[in-house]
């Protein structure tokens, strides 16, 4: 038997609401329908009451779940793809993640976001949008990369008295899949090492954490061993982790599916030449998607996004310098 | 200037004035006045300087249509959302107006502890939304609570009731909240102060319909206009639109018409009303209104109304001098942190 990381996601959700009578299911087609992806199959069949359809509004269901949190609810809100979340952007960053700072009430809220490129999907389908948020103060952002890392840290998000963007990566939703779902190993706020090494250090998270590892594996024949640093949540980024694999392999390479202007990987690149620079025996990299709108064709998209190859020639040019 | 849809407006009539009636009616009166007396105190420290740091907004000429709303909730049961122009709604409600001065000083004793400002303030716990910026984003936040409330099997009678202006009424948010709050049929009071002027943006600019409360009947909801500078007709219409929420009518649309009597905030002199709205029905001064109306039927003496004047005064008096003395925000003493859970805030990563 096993199971996909967006089984996985279901199965948390089934966890959440069987735990916890304050946790309700809110978003668009996710009741009898079971969500655009079946995130949600079956379950307002098991919880009746608790999980429930949304009209389009992405504003009013962050508004609507986070006045839920002020009266003690733990709201899950489904995003039914996180290009949609910016319609929500002002309920998001201004609302949900300033009332704790405000008026000293938590905002206990997890907003899902089917995240990421697939091919077919096409600019308005596709998009990352982890470092948006992550630049607002009073939001925690995660990037699960693997079928464990969805579902315990799902469940986390949940059981968190903060507002958690869970940003899922759909390309990992039916192609990953693990036998089982193993014990919680991390909380969030820690990294993990994906593979050790010690040429040179990818940092990474979500969908990419694979590229990243299958470059890994192309880099071996050369005869260098990559090391692969999964964020699991890009904030809080866990520098320490970041710092000691640098420290390790001399050699940074930062990797992101999002757009290339700030972002993530400047943040990891600020971090480790900012705390590390003595760690450094070569110039950092980035290695992000085009500074274009997503294409729809798959050649097109193939090159938008990083993929196995480009971080290879990348990791090879980082190992010259 | 603004035509008023007859069929769904409603008025008082004497036979409305039951000793329940007059009683209310007079309890809001004092929270009208007492409303007026603590901004034109507010607004005289910001003339002056020094004391306020940001603005101040007023709720001149619109204290009988917000009190008459904030009067008829319960506060530790219903959840209320207030905006800009709400003073005399929250005291109504039950906000002490040492929380008002506290906000607007800064003072870390305050609710918003020098971290928000202004009107920019409640305490969620206690029903008492605390508004941000963005217009009409309360509106689904105040359903939210209601919605929990009704999946937790503990929102028996309780309402929810939010406010806001012509303007605020054509952001999205407004509307996904208003149509969300409808779908769920849910327990609540949007109340509409139609002041005639968004800042400086007259109607004509602002929406084509002929009535605001014309849209209720889009969302499916009850709708109402009322003379918003009438006390006792806004009594009646919030009183009427409460009872049905209670009652289980869903949501309740009450648009006033009235002209604001102060600029949008203290610094803006309202240039742009015309003399000729300043001389319209609407510009009659609502607390003024709700004085002749009492004086009239006996309700209220000159001797009554000066005691009344001196002692709201004193209050407020008092209550300034009080916070002026409590201490400031220390940059020091500040715990920088937004989120509740301490573990995962990030140190800061700069030099």
């Amino acid at each position: 038997m096993s199971i996909t990381y967006l089984e996985a996601i279901r199965e948390a959700q089934y966890e959440a609401l069987r735990n916890d009578p304050s946790v309700f299911l809110y978003g668009q087609d996710i009741a009898t329908f079971g969500g655009a992806f079946k995130a949600t199959k079956n379950l307002s069949k098991e919880f009746p009451n608790r999980v429930f359809d949304a009209p389009i509004s992405e504003d009013a269901m962050v508004g609507m779940a986070v006045g839920a949190a002020v009266e003690g609810a733990r709201p899950i809100i489904e995003m039914q793809f996180a290009d949609f979340s910016s319609i929500g952007f002002n309920q998001i960053v201004n609302q949900a993640a300033t009332l704790y700072w405000r008026t000293n009430v938590p905002c206990p809220i997890t907003i899902r976001l089917p995240s990421g490129g697939t091919a077919g999907s096409g600019p308005f389908h596709s998009q990352s949008m982890e470092a948006l948020y992550a630049h607002y103060p009073g939001l925690v952002i995660v990037t699960p990369a693997t079928v464990e890392d969805a579902y315990w840290m799902l469940l986390d998000s949940v059981a968190l008295n903060d507002p958690v963007i869970f940003c899922e990566h759909k390309f990992l939703y039916y192609h990953l899949k693990a036998d089982q779902i193993g014990d919680r190993e991390l909380p969030i706020g820690k990294a993990r090492i994906a593979r050790p090494g010690r040429h040179a250090t990818i940092v990474t998270y979500s969908a990419m954490v694979h590229e990243a590892l299958r470059a890994a594996e192309e880099l071996q024949l050369d005869g260098y061993q990559i090391e692969v640093v999964d964020l699991r949540s890009v904030k809080p980024m866990d520098t320490d982790t970041i710092l000691a694999s640098v420290a390790r392999t001399g050699r940074l390479l930062a990797l992101g599916e999002a757009f290339p202007w700030g972002g993530v990987t400047a943040e990891i690149i600020a971090r480790v030449t900012t705390d590390g620079f003595h760690l450094l025996d070569a110039p950092p990299m980035r290695l992000n998607s085009k500074d274009t709108p997503i294409p729809y064709h798959p050649n097109l998209w193939k090159a938008h996004r990083p993929t196995t190859s480009t971080i290879a020639a990348a990791l090879r040019r980082l190992l010259r310098n | 200037m603004y035509p008023v849809a007859l069929a769904s407006s409603i008025n008082c009539v004497e036979t409305d004035l039951t000793a329940d009636f007059r009683d209310q009616f007079l309890l809001t009166y004092q929270h009208m006045l007492l409303s007026r007396v603590l901004e034109e105190k507010l607004g005289s420290l910001y003339r002056a300087g020094g004391r306020i740091v940001g603005g101040v907004y007023l709720g001149k000429g619109q204290e009988a249509f917000s009190a008459a709303l904030g009067v008829q909730l319960q506060k530790g049961k219903d959840i209320y959302g207030p905006l800009i122009r709400d003073q005399a709604g929250r005291i109504a409600f039950g906000e002490p107006i040492i929380d008002t001065v506290r906000t607007y000083l800064g003072a870390v004793t305050g609710p918003m502890r020098g971290r928000d400002g202004n009107i920019h303030r409640g305490r969620p716990k206690e029903g008492h939304m605390a508004m941000i910026s963005h217009l009409g984003s309360l509106l689904s936040v105040v359903a939210g609570g209601l919605f929990a409330r009704r999946l937790a099997g503990t929102l028996a009678d309780s309402i929810g009731a939010t406010s806001i202006g012509d303007g605020g009424t054509s952001t999205g948010s407004f509307h996904e909240g208003l149509n969300m709050a409808a779908v769920e049929k849910l327990p609540i009071i949007v109340s509409i102060a139609n002041n005639q002027y968004a800042y400086s943006t007259p109607n004509t600019r602002q929406y084509a319909c002929e009535n605001l409360v014309d849209r209720a009947a889009g969302y499916g909801i009850e709708g109402i206009t009322v003379d918003a500078t009438d006390l006792a007709s806004c009594l009646k219409a919030f009183r009427t639109a409460v009872a049905n929420a209670r009652a289980g009518g869903g949501p309740q649309m009450i648009v006033g018409t009235l002209l604001r009597l102060a600029g949008h905030g203290e610094h803006d002199d309202a240039s742009y009303i015309p003399d000729k709205a300043r001389q319209g029905p609407s510009a009659r001064d609502c607390l003024q209104v709700a004085e002749d109306f009492a004086r009239d039927r006996g309700w209220l003496s000159s001797a009554g109304l000066r005691e009344l004047n001196e002692e709201v005064r004193r209050n407020v008096d008092q209550t300034v001098s009080k916070v002026s003395k409590e201490p400031a925000p220390d940059p020091f003493k500040e715990n920088w942190q937004a989120l509740s859970c301490a573990e995962l805030v990030e140190g800061q990563h700069e030099a």
